[in-house]
């Protein structure tokens, strides 16, 4: 399963890259408005920069920067954030998840809230698909038994 | 004798659909329905409605809204259902 590397290349590398995978996933979400791009591909290469810290050090590793319980509270937020960004709409007596009624919160006109409304979506869309990746990952890798395979007895 | 009956079962199935291919639509005609009726509300309105210059983007997130929410509820519920299967606690608190 997974053992324990202890490769001073491939630490050194990633530990440059990651930095530089995070900043790039956070671009491809805020461009997607402009250019392919937007918030299931971003949270992927943000997913790969937790999977990447995750194989070249090891599961530890990849849980203390990102602990489980805090992957299960983003996996819910994202798809809280989504429901109520719609949600609110139904406040100022619109339809479900137009966006156009954040008029009302933000200063700007129904176009640019709509523009807004979608920005906040993929925000939504991104923190829940990095979080559910990252926790099918280690659940997969460890066969589901994380501290088995911290401890090191597994077979 | 069950292997002929399943070759002419396949090959049947491959005319049939090769023959309802006939009645598609010739590829990137201008006058196909799909390209008469809602392709240009889009790509006149995306930019007057919604601000956004990729029409990609406002078709995924603000017209088909309903169904990327779903997309993501999909998402989470592939991660749950993958939680409820595999991991395994020792009952210890982490």
């Amino acid at each position: 399963m997974v053992r324990n590397l202890e490769d001073l290349i491939v630490r050194t590398c990633s530990r440059i890259m990651i930095p530089f995978l995070q900043i790039y996933s956070l671009y491809v979400y805020v461009h997607g408005h402009t250019s392919p791009g937007g918030g299931f591909q971003g949270g992927c290469i943000m997913a790969a920069s937790f999977i990447l810290l995750a194989v070249a050090y090891d599961i530890g590793e990849a849980k203390r920067r990102f602990s489980e319980r805090l992957n299960g509270l983003f996996c819910c937020l994202g798809v809280f954030i989504y429901a109520g960004t719609g949600a609110v709409a139904l406040i100022f007596s619109g339809n479900f998840l137009d966006y156009s009624s954040w008029q009302h919160i933000i200063p700007a006109g129904p176009v640019m809230a709509r523009y807004y409304g979608i920005a906040m979506i993929e925000l939504g869309v991104e923190i829940t698909v990095m979080a559910v990746m990252v926790s099918i990952f280690l659940d997969l890798v460890t066969a589901g038994d994380h501290e088995a395979v911290l401890e090191g007895n597994h077979d | 004798m069950n292997r002929l009956l399943s070759l002419c079962i396949t090959l049947l199935a491959g005319l049939l659909l090769l023959y309802g291919v006939e009645e598609f639509p010739r590829w990137g005609d201008p006058q196909q329905p799909a390209n008469v009726h809602v392709s240009p509300r889009y790509i006149e309105k995306t930019l007057p409605e919604t601000g956004v210059p990729n029409a990609v983007t406002s078709v995924l997130a603000d017209y088909r809204g309903y169904d990327t929410m779903f997309e993501t509820s999909v998402i989470f519920t592939a991660g749950v259902a993958v939680m409820m299967l595999l991991r395994r606690s020792n009952g210890k608190k982490s």
